[in-house]
């Protein structure tokens, strides 16, 4: 094939565009191909930025916030309250036992607003019917991925102050 | 009009030949992609669940299988240049 240029090289329209038919089955399917390994190089990419995110993952200082006083909340009821910041919506729980309990109120599938079932005695999501343990924050049932990130609270005096947010529900 | 004789590739290599090792190697490239999506996924889960401990070891495997897809892929475009006579 006479090469198009004075470097003896063909012209990049010669490689992807193609007057015979047999050579066009090759110019797709490398096409094909070129799209396929930049997918490719694109996930290796956002693993790497996941790696750079958990390198750099710097533990958030979280804000001391009084949630509630202790009497205020019978067994079996809940109250709704935002922590850390004024949009993030979250959910006191005070379980039959007495003691209290705090989640994110956002699901972990799509960010409906969890709510307490009393008479299931857990957390339930009524997008996609998720369900959540109420005690641990687990998922025990429906699409969603992960628990709920746990409020950590602490007793002071008759307050109940929010110190914190746990992901992990093993590190509680 | 005439049209212009077949391509005679130097090897001799025929032309379904060359097609079915691209559609080979696509494949196993197809393969390899949905194995790094399903990674990506799995890894990100485990970091907004907090398991931070994870992401070094998926980031390496994910990058192997990048380079397996880009060697699949130099192999696809080493078959299409001889096949079609352009070396």
């Amino acid at each position: 094939m006479k090469p198009s240029d004075p470097s003896g090289h063909d012209s990049l329209w010669r490689e992807e565009v193609s007057f015979r038919t047999a050579d066009e089955q090759y110019v797709a399917r490398r096409q094909f191909g070129t799209f396929l390994v930049l997918t490719s190089l694109g996930m290796f990419v956002g693993n790497l930025w996941i790696l750079a995110k958990s390198w750099f993952f710097q533990q958030p200082l979280y804000p001391l916030r009084p949630v509630a006083r202790a009497g205020d909340i019978a067994p079996g009821a809940v109250k709704l309250f935002q922590y850390p910041g004024e949009h993030d919506p979250c959910i006191l729980v005070r379980l039959g036992s007495g003691e209290y309990v705090a989640y994110s109120q956002k699901c972990t599938h799509l960010s409906c607003a969890v709510y307490y079932e009393k008479g299931r005695d857990r957390l339930e999501c009524p997008c996609h019917e998720g369900y959540f343990s109420v005690r641990t924050g687990a998922v025990l049932q429906g699409p969603p991925p992960r628990p709920l990130p746990r409020v950590r609270l602490e007793s002071r005096g008759d307050q109940l102050i929010a110190t914190g947010i746990t992901l992990n529900p093993e590190e509680i | 009009m005439a049209y212009p004789p077949a391509p005679q590739n130097e090897k001799g290599l025929p032309q379904g030949r060359g097609l079915s090792a691209i559609d080979g190697s696509i494949t196993l490239i197809v393969i390899l992609l949905i194995v790094q999506m399903w990674w990506l996924t799995a890894s990100l889960e485990a970091y907004l669940s907090g398991h931070r401990e994870s992401a070094l070891p998926a980031a390496i495997v994910s990058g192997i299988l990048f380079v397996v897809c880009l060697l699949l892929f130099l192999f696809i475009r080493r078959v299409d240049r001889e096949v079609r006579g352009r070396q």
